[in-house]
């Protein structure tokens, strides 16, 4: 290429490009920063995107996948500091908080007070979604993460009783491995070596895991019952082959779909990769909530938080939190991604045999107030806290580090990150 | 000489946009950096200043210590195995080869590969369930064992294996380059005195490939410390902590931990580190540079 | 410049068969994850799940390539990469010609409009090659917030160009040193201007590190990830951002061999570049960016 053919493209693109920038901004439109790129979400999501649609909004799309979540947070700091933040980013927890406490996001009090969402949205979602007490994000759905996953036939071949208590997990799991399969299918990243921990620290008491993961107390952090629940998770790390480490948990989700693994203890997402394998709950695989958590409920919640953006852009804002806010889409959204819908008053009619229960089970723990953030998903503590607790999980899964190692560095390294 | 002053003006006028633009995304990024470093900034800058604190907690931590030592391990095998490899292979490809120009292209495409492409790729091979100890037990080799992935006193060696993997034909195409550029005449002279090739290698063209080896170890060098994608795309720093690096602790702790504070310290200190290699190199560069 | 002057190993047959066979070994290792990406591009999932990775298909198709292009999840609608590619070009080709036109520029003041310090500028725009692209996220998403450039492909070429005048510059610098400045001399007694000394001197013989520049731009522009995926917008985010979405998408079946073939597109243009001008990339590194 002559260096005058080169100059001739690059100004030629130049122009190109200065084109694309100028024709972008629409009359009414979202910009919707999200991570849910893999089939399944992305179908939910596009039940709000046409919604919005059909209502004049154009949707425009900023997928940013990995990490659950955590590239979509890095790429969202750039667009803040930048002053271009979206109009909607999809989040967590207390993430949500985190940016509230910048004061970037918008004020959604008229919208909700409109169509009333204090009285149909669970009070432990409502610490998300409002702060200083002002509506700031729609929550989209609710996913609990004490579940477990068995395959029917191994369950059946291991005595087919579900564990009520962990002795009798213990028994269910030792007969597994007598039988050859892996007991426990089990993914090696940290966040997933913490939602198994949360769930053992949830079986060992209500008030234990409030104390010790929501209220951040030393007293627990430290305490006999902390290592009891680190000698539990050794336990467990028995019953996991060699070749956990950095595994998806998707991939686990197959292990207990083809029956070479026995059980996976996951949030309820997990059922959908069930669903997609052609199985049936109640025939083919059996959904418990984590042995001795039956009752409880530690959730995690999606929320759309909205951003300030120019005046221009609000209109179509409170459009799309209304719109999330919607029973129906909240129902249709749900059914397709496993999770309940975040307001308590979506008819069940349309959703399977675990969702119904998913949804029981939430209302219960709500109206009993066993209902719990949870910390592995950033509902228990803000990000730095949930990565030091995680950081201690994951080291003592992985054996470098012994139960009594464990309970100090906890907390150590949660007073450290506060 | 007679330019006129506006002949005067010119070059400098010319350097200056690009002398503007890395004064300021580069030094002033890097001195804004260093005040964050002492500031107690969260999630977005802040600017409450609390002295050398972040400092003093950063190394503190267990992981960080581990990121150091990671770095070490990786660093120093990255750039011993990627120098000799690529020399090596240079030598090799320059015996009037047949094909060199079908073997340089391969040995030089994975350098155009960023990890997000590759890294499923590099999982696959290394993961003992579907990669290379899968391959060999269904090809009959029932014993054969290469499980250092999922294990957290090797899986630092694995990530030298994709990192070699990628680097190397890059430092052999400088190499080649070095030795095209020998003299023909002083390795004729030497074959006359009745040198052997390995001695004529071993006592003058190797040798003379000093410059080579310093340029390919400032490369190497600088890519080490800034090893990210690679490690992300491999382990994610696993298993535990057993891979990080300095590079991937600190993008955690700045972006993902809300730490901003201690992620920009540990900025700071791999800066030092990254300039400690390469200002004495560039000062020994461009010294003798005064007279052209 | 060709391979005549070496010392090569004659004769021998034994010894050029084994140069051969480590030639072809390491050629093996080399292409041994493009040859598990491409293999298992073509195969049907089902396939993938239970056989070996390295076996060749049993059933050969081309859908998953058609898919990742056109029709694979990459956001809440199926588009597949392609918009994302077009992102990408748009970006890549004004990033390289103005950071390739600059270094050329800054090469020439730099060696032969010499001035008082200008080893201190070439230093400081050099030492701009190593800073760790992370510390430089938040500084540079406000500067480009207030040009009123943040997320737009303008800003991507902008940043793009900034951190790549250290490389440019730095192989200009050293291909022009060793071009005759009596040449320039001589121009400039017959009354030729700064720029008119460029254009009808230099530049017409720059063609080799011209390849090597353009080549080292482009891959590494085209490869970034965060910098396309923190400043991009829902309308100019760069392929690397959609293949990442692509292959680390959360939930659901992971469709392997469409992943594959996704990277592979995404790889494309680098691997095209590299493998058809490889030849001139070592060439290149020869007249210049090896030299201090």
């Amino acid at each position: 290429m002559t260096i005058r053919k080169f100059a001739a493209l690059a100004a030629g693109t130049a122009l190109l490009t200065l084109a694309a920038g100028s024709n972008a901004m629409a009359e009414d439109s979202v910009e919707v920063l999200h991570w849910w790129t893999s089939g399944g979400e992305a179908a939910a999501l596009n039940v709000l995107k046409e919604d919005l649609e059909s209502k004049g909004v154009t949707w425009q799309d900023m997928p940013v996948a990995g990490g659950g979540g955590e590239a979509a947070m890095t790429a969202l700091r750039a667009r803040v500091t930048a002053g271009n933040a979206p109009t909607a980013v999809q989040m967590l927890g207390f993430d949500i908080i985190d940016w509230a406490e910048q004061g970037v996001v918008a004020n959604l009090n008229d919208v909700a007070e409109e169509e009333g969402w204090a009285d149909v949205v669970p009070a432990a979602l409502q610490n998300f979604s409002k702060y200083d007490g002002n509506w700031i994000a729609s929550p989209v759905n609710v996913h609990s993460t004490n579940w477990v996953w068995i395959n029917k036939a191994a369950l059946d071949a291991a005595g087919g009783k579900a564990p009520e208590s962990w002795e009798e997990l213990v028994a269910v799991l030792d007969k597994m491995k007598e039988n050859g399969i892996t007991p426990l299918a089990h993914g090696g990243q940290p966040w997933q070596d913490a939602t198994v921990f949360e769930a053992v620290v949830l079986s060992l008491g209500n008030d234990f895991y409030k104390a010790a993961l929501n209220d951040l107390d030393p007293e627990a952090l430290g305490s006999d019952k902390m290592k009891e629940a680190f000698d539990r998770m050794a336990k467990l790390r028995t019953y996991v082959d060699d070749n956990f480490s950095g595994r998806d948990w998707n991939l686990a989700s197959a292990m207990v779909i083809e029956g070479t693994g026995g059980m996976q203890m996951m949030g309820d997402w997990a059922k959908g990769e069930f669903l997609k394998a052609g199985k049936k709950p109640g025939e083919d695989f059996v959904c418990i909530r984590f042995p001795g958590t039956q009752g409880s409920v530690t959730f995690n919640s999606d929320q759309f938080v909205m951003f300030q953006v120019g005046e221009d852009k609000q209109k179509a804002q409170k459009m799309m939190a209304s719109a999330v806010m919607n029973p129906e889409f909240q129902s249709a959204f749900n059914v397709v991604k496993g999770s309940v819908p975040a307001r308590t008053d979506v008819p069940n009619d349309a959703f399977d045999d675990c969702g119904k229960k998913g949804m029981a089970d939430l209302a219960e723990a709500n109206s009993s107030g066993s209902l719990f953030g949870s910390m592995a998903h950033g509902h228990g503590a803000p990000a730095a806290v949930k990565n030091a607790v995680n950081d201690v999980v994951t080291q003592h899964f992985n054996g470098e580090l012994t139960s009594e190692e464990a309970v100090e560095e906890l907390k150590n390294a949660v007073a450290a990150a506060q | 000489m007679n330019r006129n002053r506006l002949q005067e003006i010119i070059p400098r006028l010319v350097l200056s946009p690009s002398m503007a633009l890395i004064l300021i995304f580069v030094y002033a990024f890097i001195l804004y950096t260093f005040y964050l470093s002492m500031t107690d900034s969260r999630m977005l800058p802040s600017y409450g200043f609390v002295g050398f604190e972040n400092y003093a907690k950063l190394w503190d931590l267990r992981h960080w210590w581990r990121a150091l030592t990671n770095l070490a391990i990786f660093g120093s095998l990255y750039i011993i195995i990627c120098s000799v490899l690529g020399l090596f292979l240079a030598i090799l490809l320059d015996q009037k080869i047949r094909g060199e120009g079908f073997l340089r292209p391969i040995y030089l495409y994975p350098m155009a590969l960023s990890f997000i492409v590759t890294g499923t790729a590099w999982k696959w091979f290394l993961d003992p369930g579907i990669g290379l100890e899968n391959t060999m037990h269904q090809w009959g080799w029932a014993s054969f064992e290469f499980a250092w992935i999922k294990d957290r006193t090797l899986a630092i060696y694995t990530v030298v294996i994709a990192a070699v993997w990628q680097s190397s034909g890059f430092v052999m195409a400088m190499f080649l380059a070095g030795l095209r550029g020998v003299d023909s005449e002083i390795i004729k002279a030497a074959q006359m005195d009745g040198a052997s090739n390995v001695t004529i290698y071993r006592r003058i063209i190797i040798p003379m490939m000093r410059p080579v080896f310093l340029s390919a170890f400032v490369v190497l060098a600088h890519l080490a410390i800034k090893s990210y994608d690679l490690v992300i795309a491999l382990t994610g720093g696993g298993p535990g902590q057993a891979t990080e690096l300095p590079a991937t602790f600190m993008y955690s702790y700045t972006f993902t931990r809300n730490q901003m504070g201690i992620g920009a310290s540990s900025a700071i200190i791999m800066l030092v580190m990254i300039f400690s290699i390469i200002i004495p190199y560039l000062y020994s560069e461009l010294k003798p540079g005064r007279q052209r | 410049m060709s391979a005549e002057k070496t010392a090569g190993v004659s004769g021998n047959k034994l010894a050029r068969a084994a140069i051969y066979s480590v030639l072809i070994v390491f050629a093996v290792y080399y292409l041994l994850p493009l040859y598990v990406m491409l293999v298992n591009s073509v195969k049907p999932l089902e396939e993938i799940r239970q056989g070996n990775m390295l076996a060749l298909p049993d059933v050969f198709t081309f859908e998953p390539w058609t898919k990742a292009w056109s029709s694979a999840q990459v956001g809440v609608q199926p588009t597949g990469l392609k918009p994302y590619f077009f992102n990408s070009i748009l970006m890549v080709v004004p990033a390289v010609a103005i950071s390739t036109i600059l270094g050329a520029l800054n090469g020439y003041v730099l060696t032969k409009w010499r001035f008082r310090g200008d080893d201190i500028v070439f230093g400081l725009i050099l030492l701009s090659c190593f800073i760790p692209f992370q510390i430089a996220l938040i500084p540079a998403a406000r500067i480009l917030g207030m040009l009123g450039i943040a997320g737009t492909t303008q800003g991507l070429v902008l940043i793009h160009v900034v951190y790549g005048l250290g490389f440019t510059t730095l192989f200009f610098r050293n291909y022009y040193a060793a071009f005759p400045t009596e040449l320039i001399r001589a121009a400039q007694i017959d009354g030729a201007g700064f720029f008119q000394i460029f254009r009808r001197i230099l530049l017409p013989s720059s063609a080799p590190i011209i390849v090597v520049t353009v080549i080292w731009q482009f891959t590494n522009i085209w490869n970034d990830f965060l910098f396309g995926v923190s400043f991009g917008d829902f309308d100019s985010q760069p392929m690397t951002v959609a293949l990442n979405n692509l292959v680390s998408s959360s939930g659901g079946v992971k469709e392997y061999n469409v992943h594959f073939a996704g990277a592979i597109l995404a790889a494309l243009p680098t691997l095209i570049v590299y493998i058809v001008s490889g030849r001139y990339f070592v060439r290149g590194l020869m007249a210049g960016a090896v030299k201090g």
